[in-house]
């Protein structure tokens, strides 16, 4: 069971350890800096942390010893762009995606055999992998060269990103990836080659005959079960869907209530029936509905949805979700989740009952548990 | 050779120190600071080799005006700001 849990902020990267009276901000690294990411390597015990410095870029740095001390790593770097080659104008914004990072949008470590190897999703679009740790990366040349590629298009952001990497835990070559807006892509030989796959999803901000176009679909989040990897859950920008083989197609569940809209989802790391949703009042609005923070889970493959409360703020509480802001421990027991406004909350019994355990953090991004070493 | 300095703000992240640097333009200029200081490169410059949206130079005081190609010319003895807009929150 973790006893230790990160938290990615607008101000810097905070660590909560459980002692023996419970939970407490430990650690306080970046103190001020924009900290959109971090990642904890159950294989190395190594952490990354993403940086955005505004004025001077999108920095990486990695701490191998828990997070006292950290060092700057490499960049991924996006290749120039050939002379002689035009880009093709994405279908919403109407110009093409600069190839120049702009976000770190998710960190996956490899497979169990895969030693260093570190997959980065980015805005624009891009999905970078290391096989050193983060000591280089080189951006996967057949997902960005792919023609579909540049009809991707931002989704709340101005470009197109990558959120999500799933590594297959039965085959580190087997990888999903989620879009917002591109959809879910999978390669099942380490990225050589990457199939569309989103049968079934329904994109309501798309005119009604192309709802359906798999390149076109907004997943805010992809979740793989890690005992069931064939089942992925998905909060999409127009409800949640789940897939029970392995990405090729979805169903929709829908009349959930309060609402289906939200950023982020876990699923139960030995129970793929089992996944959390925050939900939301959709969707340019964003905040909880009727200013109640609230819990969906599902015990039963999304056929029926409980709404947990206990703990949660109830009346006037704005706090959006964003999507890696949600995670389960390896045990399934605990989680944890983080808010816009900085309230910091958590569960150790599978979100039957909440603690809150910070309130006044900077707007969080991301919370990751330290979850036991492989 | 002209004189480089850079914005106070960007000393916490990477060591800048003012130096003298050969070269006819900010291209140039730039370029023969980060061969002695390569990791200041990225602090300066984005990953296309372009300057950050948010930085600017002054080249004796004058704000530069060709963000492409960084073509400005630098007179010898010239002293060269590195600075950024201030913005954020």
């Amino acid at each position: 069971m973790s006893t230790r849990c990160h938290v990615a902020t607008r101000k810097g990267l905070f660590t909560l350890d459980r002692g023996a009276s419970g939970w407490s901000i430990g650690q306080v690294a970046f103190v001020g800096d924009n900290c959109t990411l971090v990642m904890h390597d159950a294989r190395s015990g190594d952490l990354i942390a993403a940086l955005n410095h505004g004025h001077f870029g999108i920095k990486m740095h990695r701490s191998k010893d828990g997070g006292a001390n950290w060092s700057e790593i490499a960049t991924p770097q996006y290749p120039a762009k050939p002379a002689d080659y035009t880009p093709k104008a994405a279908p919403l914004e109407g110009k093409a995606s600069d190839w120049s990072l702009k976000l770190v949008w998710a960190l996956a470590p490899g497979g169990v055999d895969e030693s260093g190897v570190v997959w980065c999703g980015t805005l624009p679009g891009g999905l970078f992998r290391s096989e050193d740790g983060g000591d280089s990366w080189s951006l996967n040349r057949p997902l960005w060269d792919d023609p579909l590629r540049e009809e991707w298009f931002g989704g709340g952001a101005d470009y197109p990103g990558i959120h999500s990497v799933c590594v297959d835990p039965r085959d580190a070559r087997h990888v999903t990836v989620g879009v917002s807006c591109g959809g879910v892509w999978t390669t099942r030989n380490g990225g050589e080659t990457w199939q569309l796959g989103g049968r079934g999803m329904r994109a309501e901000f798309m005119p009604p005959e192309r709802a359906f176009e798999p390149n076109a679909q907004d997943p805010h989040l992809v979740a793989q079960c890690p005992a069931n990897p064939d089942v992925l859950w998905v909060q999409h920008h127009n409800g949640i869907f789940k897939s029970t083989n392995a990405a090729t197609s979805w169903t929709e569940i829908s009349d959930v209530k309060p609402s289906t809209f939200g950023f982020a989802v876990a699923v139960h790391p030995h129970d793929a029936d089992t996944a959390w949703f925050i939900p939301a009042v959709k969707d340019e609005k964003r905040y909880p509905m009727d200013g109640q923070v609230v819990v969906n889970r599902t015990r039963d493959g999304g056929e029926t949805f409980e709404t947990l409360t206990e703990g949660l703020p109830q009346s006037h509480a704005y706090d959006l979700v964003y999507r890696h802001a949600l995670d389960v421990d390896e045990t399934g027991d605990r989680l944890a989740f983080g808010s816009t406004t900085g309230s910091l909350w958590l569960s150790e019994n599978g979100g039957g009952s909440w603690q809150t355990l910070a309130a006044h953090l900077p707007p969080i991004y991301a919370v990751r548990f330290e979850k036991a070493r492989l | 050779m002209a004189t480089l300095r850079f914005t106070q703000n960007i000393q916490r992240h990477v060591a800048c120190p003012t130096r003298e640097v050969e070269g006819g333009t900010l291209a140039d200029v730039l370029e023969g600071y980060f061969r002695v200081h390569e990791q200041a490169r990225g602090y300066v410059l984005d990953d296309q080799g372009k300057l950050r949206q948010h930085m600017t130079a002054f080249i004796n005081g004058s704000q530069m005006r060709d963000r492409d190609q960084l073509s400005d010319p630098v007179p010898p003895d010239a002293v060269v700001d590195l600075v950024q807009a201030l913005s954020g929150g």
